[in-house]
């Protein structure tokens, strides 16, 4: 799989490190509620079809990026600064 | 008749030692490391201290003399020098935000040259080393194997590579053993 960082270019998916789901949003941390804090920990919908991910370019510019990648077909349509997402509200 | 072919056995430690090889795996004359971290308003100030421009696209380089500047990140650049530098002197001079860590005992460097240097460090790095993506004087991060990098293209059969002191003897045996593969 190869991978475009918008730094670099595109890139061999071994200079990357994944570092999990870019969809879910951590609840508010002065939140008690059991379900809610186990549902962030542990539920994942694992969708067979387009899904976003935060990867790391660590081996090249070290910059952290969200990948939105199909999952049944491994064709990347975006690569975003992870930065520029968040600041963007996740969207 | 059976043909039987018969794939020559070699010694897991004869690495660069079975006969004349193409390419030459060589260590690197130590030298003087910074690795400068800086936003983009202070690339001038710094540019003017170390008298050369800090390059600003992914794998490019600039030099002056002896001294390099590789670019590695958007706010992170690789300098490399003799070994009689005033480097550390100069970036003192430049009174802006920086951070210049001397890590010339951190990383070490091995040279790679002779016909099909870039075959032999393809053993291990999936870059793409055409002349026309990676040309001479381009450096890059990357990975070689199962550690970390820094790839620098100085002729067109030339590479320096440069690894973390403690992971020399990983890069130093491989990119033997790479050696000994593209040359058989």
């Amino acid at each position: 799989m190869i991978i475009k960082c918008p730094y670099c270019g595109p890139r061999d998916v071994i200079e990357f490190t994944y570092q999990g789901d870019a969809t879910r949003t951590r609840p508010n941390p002065a939140s008690t509620d059991q379900d809610t804090w186990n549902a962030y920990v542990y539920d994942r919908s694992n969708p067979a079809k387009s899904h976003r991910e935060f990867w790391l370019h660590g081996g090249g510019c070290r910059q952290h990026l969200v990948v939105t990648r199909d999952i049944s077909t491994h064709i990347i349509s975006s690569v975003v600064y992870a930065r520029d997402y968040i600041h963007a509200g996740g969207k | 008749m059976v043909e039987v072919s018969r794939a020559t056995r070699l010694h897991p430690l004869q690495a660069g030692h079975s006969g004349i090889l193409s390419v030459s795996v060589t260590l690197a004359e130590n030298a003087t490391r910074i690795s400068l971290r800086a936003r983009e308003d202070a690339i001038p100030a710094l540019s003017k201290a170390l008298d050369l421009t800090l390059p600003t696209k992914p794998k490019s380089t600039a030099s002056n003399g002896a001294r390099s500047a590789l670019w590695i990140g958007p706010d992170e650049w690789l300098i490399i020098d003799g070994i009689e530098s005033s480097v550390a002197e100069d970036l003192r001079k430049a009174k802006v935000l920086h951070s210049a860590v001397d890590i010339s005992h951190r990383n070490v460097g091995i040279n790679v040259s002779g016909k099909g240097a870039d075959a032999v460090v393809n053993g291990g790095c999936p870059q793409d080393l055409s002349l026309s993506a990676f040309p001479i004087g381009a450096a890059s991060r990357t990975v070689l194997g199962k550690i970390e990098i820094v790839l620098w293209r100085l002729a067109e059969n030339e590479f320096r590579v440069e690894c973390w002191r403690s992971f020399s003897n990983y890069a130093y045996a491989f990119l033997q053993e790479s050696a000994r593969d593209v040359a058989a």
